[in-house]
């Protein structure tokens, strides 16, 4: 495992932040770190890269902890958090230039870095005049710059337009494929994750809800007919006197629990035969989107 | 170590566009030009004054230089601590540098190190340039007899006192634009402390001495006048360097240093 987590539980005063969380992040992943707004996420990738001190629990990184190899470990580590970390009164050359010194990293890389990154041409200009996403583009890149095996990204397409948003996507699904780099990348929208996303952790009011494989996420996600017909409230009625669970009623159509085929052969007949006309009538898997949302939408504790 | 002196390099690499760098190196030539001029164009009343002699000159001249500049001090290191800390305030860049591969401790002792340098380097130009400025006054005008008399070693003395006397306020404000991101908050503190710091010291307060913000108008009240040893009709100025409110400064100085880090690391990087 690159990120080994274990019971790791932190306050803000008596607030409970994140609560006795455990991740696995395994290596060649990318972990998508999923929860809404104030889900604990940033919290976590701070305690992460030891910004907080640990409270209880323990963080293990590259199978070492913070205690004994907190340079050793950061060595290793590229992060951007929430908005990038940007010097505005220095160009971009000039802030990646800064890091390179820090780390010692041959000043070639900076060139290299603004290349991958599309920001050669605003190299010279200064970075407070960057538009939104040449400053999380920026912010990229001096994560990236020394090479790291571990990128953490707090909600790194924020601010990002659609082709910005792909590119980022294909450059991180390049790095592990290519590069065997590891990813752990936060965000609040699953759409965005989903398509890259091999792992998929998720959090609300400091708890960890899921931890998988993206597959897993999609097959815990229940089957469903869902039924074109005319006045759906009175067929409803009528399924559900007849045993079957109804999920969902809407103006045009009706969503019932999926067993088999042949039990939604009777359903089709049923309505049928009591004058419901049928207007269409096939399976559908919930989708991500509303699972997640059903995950987090737990009541607040 | 390795990390303390690149931290420290960056340092450099990033202030260099900022106003309180350049307020290190404007500040001395601006002051030591406008005295010089005030001098040069005074010549003729100046030269009526009864008694005149090069060391009267040299002490009306760099008197001239160091009132100003020590009434200027404090604001300069208010504004200095501040610029350094906002540069990471402003970008919003604590967390990177707190998340570095370098120890956060080298990070933190880098950055005050690198404050203290430039109040160094404000306080080395305002020794060289009173002594060039005063040497090229008595070049251009022989009759002040500045050519006759030199005070370079009292001028290294006070000066560096200055730069001692300015440790303690150094940390406290350090700190203070450490913790708060906006201006106001240090600013508004430390100019409290100067005003309150510049009335003990004029009120001949018993315990001035224990105020960090009245120790550089205290250092610059410590240069006296003294026979030369083993000439009794020869004065010279002489600098009482280690004296009590150097001591509690540097004290203070320390003591905040190193609470700092402490505070800087329970205080969690926003």
């Amino acid at each position: 495992m690159v990120i080994e987590t274990n019971n790791l539980t932190f306050n803000f005063g008596n607030q409970t932040v994140v609560k006795s969380l455990s991740l696995q992040v395994p290596e060649g992943s990318i972990y998508g770190f999923l929860g809404p707004n104030g889900a604990g996420k940033t919290t976590t990738i701070k305690l992460l890269l030891n910004l907080l001190q640990t409270q209880s629990g323990d963080i293990k990184i590259f199978g070492l902890d913070y205690q004994h190899h907190r340079t050793q470990i950061l060595k290793q580590v590229g992060s951007l958090i929430e908005q990038p970390a940007i010097y505005g009164h220095l160009t971009g050359r000039e802030n990646l230039i800064n890091r390179a010194q820090l780390l010692q990293i041959p000043h070639s890389r900076v060139d290299e870095m603004l290349d991958l990154v599309k920001l050669t041409n605003a190299a010279g200009k200064k970075a407070s005049n960057y538009s939104l996403g040449m400053k999380q583009r920026l912010g990229i890149a001096l994560a990236m710059l020394s090479d790291p095996k571990l990128l953490m990204l707090d909600e790194p397409t924020n601010g990002l337009d659609p082709n910005g948003i792909i590119e980022i996507r294909e450059l991180l699904v390049r790095l592990v494929s290519e590069h065997k780099k590891t990813v752990f990348i936060s965000s609040h929208l699953l759409a965005e994750i989903e398509k890259m996303a091999t792992h998929v952790g998720i959090i609300n009011f400091g708890e960890l809800l899921f931890q998988g494989e993206i597959k897993e996420l999609q097959s815990i996600s229940q089957p469903m007919v869902l039924i074109e017909t005319s006045s759906t409230v009175d067929a409803a009625n009528l399924l559900t006197k007849n045993a079957i669970e109804v999920i969902e009623v809407k103006n045009e159509s009706i969503l019932v629990a999926f067993k088999s085929k042949e039990n939604t052969a009777q359903i089709n007949n049923l309505l049928n035969q009591n004058g419901y006309p049928v207007y269409s009538i096939h399976k559908v898997q919930k989708d991500l989107e509303k699972l997640f949302l059903d995950i987090t939408k737990a009541p607040a504790r | 170590m390795k990390g303390f002196l690149l931290s420290l390099q960056s340092e450099f690499f990033k202030s260099r566009k900022t106003l309180g760098f350049w307020a290190a190196i404007i500040m001395p030539v601006l002051i030591c030009t406008l005295v010089f001029f005030g001098m040069y164009s005074n010549v003729p009343k100046l030269i009526k004054m009864p008694g005149l002699s090069g060391m009267l000159m040299w002490r009306l001249y760099s008197g001239g230089i160091l009132n100003v500049m020590g009434f200027l001090l404090p604001f300069f290191i208010i504004l200095v601590a501040y610029s350094i800390n906002s540069v990471e305030h402003k970008a919003d860049t604590w967390k990177t540098l707190f998340s570095l591969p370098i120890s956060k401790w080298a990070v933190y002792a880098a950055k005050y190190f690198y404050t203290m340098l430039m109040i160094l380097l404000c306080l080395v130009l305002f020794l060289l340039l009173t002594i060039a400025t005063g040497n090229l006054l008595g070049m251009l005008k022989p009759e002040l007899k500045l050519a006759d008399f030199h005070m370079e070693w009292a001028l290294t003395q006070v000066y560096t006192k200055l730069f001692l006397a300015s440790l303690g306020i150094l940390s406290i404000q350090f700190l203070l634009s450490l913790v708060w991101s906006d201006f106001l908050k240090p600013m508004g503190i430390g100019f409290v402390c100067t005003v309150a710091g510049m009335i003990s010291v004029g009120l001949q307060w018993d315990y001035a001495y224990l105020v960090p913000y009245s120790h550089p108008m205290m250092a610059l009240s410590s240069m006296g006048l003294r026979n030369q040893r083993g000439q009794k009709m020869k004065l010279e100025f002489f600098v009482d360097l280690f004296t009590k409110d150097l001591y509690v400064g540097l004290a203070v100085g320390v003591v905040v240093f190193i609470a700092g880090y402490y505070i800087v690391q329970k205080k969690s990087v926003k």
